[in-house]
């Protein structure tokens, strides 16, 4: 395997994923990670100098809309499904001491 | 006549000249359900009681004349990654067991208008990641045609829906091939629309760029018409485009002239050769109708999957944010905080192969990797997208397999995703360059499975493949499964 993640690599990419791997699950990961790097190396072989990513198949950029309110009042809805909830609003643990 | 061997449009037909009512042809989607729904399990939800109430005033519609379409009052089943208002909504994920919309997906709300009857929500591939349909949090799917093998993914449960008769037609998406190569495993017929063509409003997001919906149904015609009715330019999806939805026009029996191209990169190292047999007759029988046949070089095929698991896990990272137990679904029970919160929820509530792509997709978005990945595999995308350009000013049509192999047996894909994943290499380019392509049935392999055929055409030249597809189709009788010894 060319691509040799760290534990470090891992912990990095866990906190940027929020994911909380358990020891057998990291050392899985490192070796998926690996070996899907390893695999997409191969892009490597191709000269894509001066090649515009890209990032839509079509000419379509922004697509604008006249600012006016479509949609109405909507908090019953949302918060139909939410864990938790008080007041009309998300419920979530204390964030601020 | 047994009505589940009708197709969708058949039956819209029945109802529409009272042979049987929309009530009747749902009772019999049931009770084909109860009968196989415990060895297929292709529904992750049946709506008994919806369906049959809905059925009921469906018909009345058509009895009073407001619905007058060619699919009022067909039963349809709901890939589980499309948003129902009302009718629980998981994606096959344990992080959405509990998430009952309060909207409906456009693509389904046009159906909807139609006067479809929705039965249920089909199994799949969580959150559409896999090949298989056996990363669902709630069981695999099995195959129709052989309950020992897999249905494909990751729509396997509508494709096995509709090949098992559990519904008359489906709707499925289609990242990577998500649609085309169940369609294949199970025998039926499925297109993957121009990226742009069918609103993703209400589809839960899994590579933004990629995904796109579309039907699974017995046969062309169906496709076709189905097709017609979920297309369609809406606001809500800013990917959305404005073009011509003709597509039952191309319903005729007729390639004389049509340009026709296969790839030889399509036909070498990898491909089971009686899927090749199938293949290159399928071709024999449109060029013998007189499409003009030739092979050719398309190029760059080796360098669609990785760049597709660059960008799919890349956008599936973004995507998936949003599941950290605030909003909806499920939360972690035990945790410190918020950050634990969300940590703990996704940890627990994402499966194995959807945290793999998270991760490879936070990765190569990563400073001082996000150049050498994901830019790399944007700019592999435009060379592909050129390499199609140029097949295309030559061809109206590139055939090829849908998939090198017909369906594996459950339990063999998942220990080595890499090879999974190249089973991917004839579907994925055309997601990665936007274009349409579908998959015919074409025969049957020596143990009895199903052969597909794919048909590829240019952005917004759908109708050039349901031609091809129709044309082909003439040839051939459809393809049921007998299903004995599951009823």
């Amino acid at each position: 395997m060319a691509n040799i993640i760290s534990d470090e690599t891992i912990e990095y990419v866990g906190i940027l994923a929020k994911l909380e791997l358990s020891a057998e699950e990291k050392e899985a990961a490192k070796s998926d990670m690996g070996r899907m790097l390893d695999y997409i190396d191969k892009l490597n072989e191709l000269d894509t100098s001066g090649v515009e990513p890209m990032s839509h198949v079509f000419p379509v950029h922004n697509v604008f809309r006249e600012d006016v309110v479509t949609n109405g009042d909507d908090r019953e809805n949302m918060l139909a499904n939410a864990p938790e909830e008080r007041d009309g609003q998300y419920q979530v643990p204390k964030t601020v001491e | 006549m047994d009505i589940l061997k009708c197709t969708a449009v058949e039956l819209g037909r029945k109802i529409k000249d009272k042979e049987l009512t929309a009530v009747e042809a749902t009772q019999a989607v049931l009770d084909r359900i109860d009968s196989v729904e415990n060895t297929v399990h292709a529904y992750v939800t049946v709506d008994r009681e919806g369906a049959l109430k809905k059925a009921a005033e469906i018909q009345k519609k058509i009895d009073d004349g407001e619905l007058t379409g060619p699919l009022a009052g067909v039963p349809v089943a709901i890939k589980d990654n499309m948003c129902t208002e009302g009718m629980l909504t998981t994606c096959s994920s344990k992080i959405l067991y509990n998430f009952v919309p309060t909207f409906t997906a456009e693509a389904v709300k046009n159906l909807e208008a139609a006067g479809a009857v929705i039965i249920g929500k089909t199994n799949m591939d969580e959150f559409a990641m896999g090949s298989t349909t056996e990363t669902s949090a709630y069981g695999v799917t099995r195959n129709p045609w052989n309950p020992e093998h897999v249905p494909g993914g990751s729509s396997g449960g509508s494709c096995a829906a509709v090949a098992a008769g559990e519904c008359f037609y489906a709707l499925g998406s289609d990242t990577g091939g998500s649609i085309r190569q169940p369609s294949s495993f199970c025998g039926v017929t499925g297109i993957k629309p121009t990226y742009g063509t069918v609103s993703r409003y209400g589809l839960i997001a899994y590579g933004s760029s990629l995904d796109q919906i579309g039907p699974v149904a017995k046969d062309v015609t169906d496709c076709a018409t189905i097709l017609e009715i979920i297309a369609s330019h809406d606001l809500k999806d800013s990917t959305s485009v404005e073009r011509e939805t003709n597509f039952t026009d191309a319903l005729v029996d007729d390639v004389k002239g049509m340009r026709i191209g296969i790839p030889r990169d399509y036909l070498g190292e990898g491909l089971d050769p009686e899927v090749k047999e199938a293949i290159l007759a399928a071709a024999k029988v449109l060029e013998a109708k007189g499409a003009v046949v030739e092979e050719f070089d398309l190029s760059l095929v080796e360098y669609a999957i990785p760049a597709y698991y660059v960008i799919a896990s890349a956008e599936a990272s973004s995507n998936l944010s949003r599941f950290d137990g605030v909003k909806y679904g499920y939360r972690s029970e035990e945790y410190e905080g918020l950050h634990n919160m969300y940590k703990k929820s996704r940890s627990e509530g994402f499966g194995p192969e959807v945290k793999r792509r998270i991760m490879l997709g936070s990765f190569v978005l990563s400073s001082g990797y996000y150049d050498a990945y994901y830019l790399k595999a944007l700019r592999t995308k435009a060379l592909i997208k050129k390499a199609f350009d140029d097949a295309f000013a030559k061809y109206d049509v590139i055939l090829g397999p849908a998939s090198p192999y017909t369906a594996p047996k459950l339990g063999e894909s998942l220990s080595d995703p890499i090879q999974m994943y190249l089973g991917d290499i004839y579907t994925i380019s055309v997601n990665l360059a936007g274009l349409p392509g579908m998959t015919v049935p074409c025969g049957m392999d020596s143990k009895g499975l199903p052969i597909g055929l794919q048909l590829i055409g240019d952005c917004f030249k759908e109708n050039n493949i349901i031609r091809a597809g129709y044309a082909f189709e003439q040839s051939r009788e459809m393809m049921m499964p007998d299903m004995k010894g599951v009823e």
